[in-house]
């Protein structure tokens, strides 16, 4: 029993990654951002522990017990007690071409009516990804709430500026408003055909642009045509 | 006979318990996957504990959540307590995305004050609510004092996004602009306080027309 309750004991102690400087110096700051005033400089050859993480700083803990937070780029050189190389470098464009998810918010231009997305996406291959979007459309006559699936290639994953073809489907729930015309609100299936553009600018960041064309399948009369303008930013991870 | 007897057992004790004995407990362990020693083996171990722990396993911080309480201005409509809640993402030092909800009640304009029993929105449709994505930039980060032994985190952001607005039983695109102050507590508990314009058009009283619609907030989030 009291073996056991040891064991837990020690199951529970955090352990923390543990690296060994190889830069000549690395400077701890009070917070994760440049902005935040240096106090404290760690020499080669010391060893930290590494606590956390947030974006792209460590907070390191020195073996004399002080606490701070060292870029990610700035420990590029930092070794594994064992003396291996970590993988401390910062986010690039290498990262971009093989990343595994993306999310990001786009608004533009619905037939008329304002509309903003968000979006979230996986990359199944480097040419192929799933992606699930939502928009709200805000018109004159009519909102719009809508959810796709949708299937993107992209047939050149290695440029900076990649194209991308889209094809989905999903469903439209339609609210007219009441005050100008008497209709009842209602759910349809759409389709979703479309072209675009990933740009990497920096960092996790991506700009995105794109077109696409909906054809509504109406139950009633003709099936309705949509074009959809929008643009915006996208980050990976 | 008997001596022969006596020296076989003799042996077969030599044999089994001796090494046994010699070899301690450690020598039953290990029988199993027996070391087959080679020329390669070094003949000194070092007695190195490996750790298993890898990047990978550093813990992240780039999410936080947190709820918040304030006032909103509506236009016409007056000023009222809004509370909402949020939850951020911190893509790099200093950018960070948020999606925020939150909810209010619109009170009476001055023509239903005046007029005495006049409404012009039902009680229903006086709700106040909105949810929204933005971008936030961090500027102005540094070090806040409190008397001469404290030294807190803190820093200003610009942020700014597109939502939806329900108000009045009717959807409104909605575009908000604020800035904001993150006074960390420690490593994980911010205080923020948030002063934000939610712009968007309405036809309610008659003509279209752009209103701003001003909310102050204070808030705590916690990173995870």
């Amino acid at each position: 029993m009291l073996q056991c309750l040891a064991s837990a004991a020690v199951q529970a102690e955090v352990r923390y990654f543990q690296a060994r400087i190889h830069e000549p110096y690395i400077e701890l700051h009070t917070g994760p951002g440049r902005g935040f005033p240096v106090f404290h400089v760690v020499d080669r050859g010391e060893l930290v522990e590494v606590i956390k993480r947030r974006t792209d700083w460590f907070m390191l803990r020195t073996a004399k017990g002080k606490e701070g937070w060292a870029r990610r780029s700035a420990m590029a050189l930092t070794l594994t007690p064992a003396g291996e190389k970590t993988a401390f470098a910062e986010a690039n464009f290498g990262d971009f071409s093989r990343r595994r998810w993306e999310a990001g918010v786009m608004a533009g231009d619905f037939e008329g009516a304002d509309i903003i997305t968000a979006y979230g996406g996986y990359m199944v291959t480097r040419n192929l990804s799933v992606e699930l979007q939502m928009s709200q459309a805000f018109g004159n006559f009519s909102d719009a709430l809508s959810a796709s699936i949708n299937l993107l290639a992209q047939p050149f994953p290695e440029w900076r500026v990649s194209p991308f073809f889209l094809l989905g489907t999903g469903a439209i729930y339609t609210d007219p408003k009441v005050t100008l015309v008497n209709e009842e609100d209602r759910t349809e299936q759409i389709t979703n055909v479309g072209v675009g553009l990933r740009v990497y600018l920096t960092r996790r960041f991506i700009f995105r642009a794109e077109y696409q064309n909906h054809v509504i399948l109406q139950d009633t009369d003709d099936n309705q045509e949509i074009d959809e303008w929008k643009a915006g930013f996208a980050f990976f991870f | 006979m008997e001596s022969r007897i006596c020296i076989f057992l003799l042996r077969s004790v030599c044999v089994v318990a001796l090494p046994a004995l010699l070899g301690g407990c450690s020598w039953l362990r290990t029988s199993e996957d027996e070391p087959v020693y080679t020329e390669a083996e070094p003949v000194i171990k070092p007695n190195i504990e490996r750790r298993t722990i890898t990047e990978a396993d550093i813990d992240s911080e780039d999410f936080e959540v947190g709820a918040y309480i304030g006032v909103l201005s509506i236009e016409d409509f007056g000023s009222n307590v809004v509370y909402g809640v949020r939850g951020d993402y911190h893509i790099t030092e200093d950018f960070f995305v948020e999606l925020a909800a939150g909810t209010s009640e619109a009170g009476d304009t001055s023509y239903e004050t005046l007029s005495g029993g006049a409404q012009i929105l039902s009680d229903d449709d006086r709700d106040f609510t909105y949810y929204n994505i933005s971008v936030g930039i961090n500027i102005l980060p540094g070090e806040s004092f409190i008397a001469n032994k404290y030294a807190f985190n803190s820093g200003l952001y610009l942020i700014g996004g597109v939502g939806d607005t329900e108000f009045a039983n009717d959807s409104h695109f909605t575009v908000n602009l604020g800035v904001g102050y993150r006074f960390l507590l420690n490593d994980w508990v911010s205080l923020r306080v948030d002063f934000k314009d939610y712009i968007f058009d309405s036809d309610l009283l008659g003509n279209d027309k752009r209103t701003h619609n001003l909310e102050g907030t204070a808030g705590l989030s916690i990173f995870f």
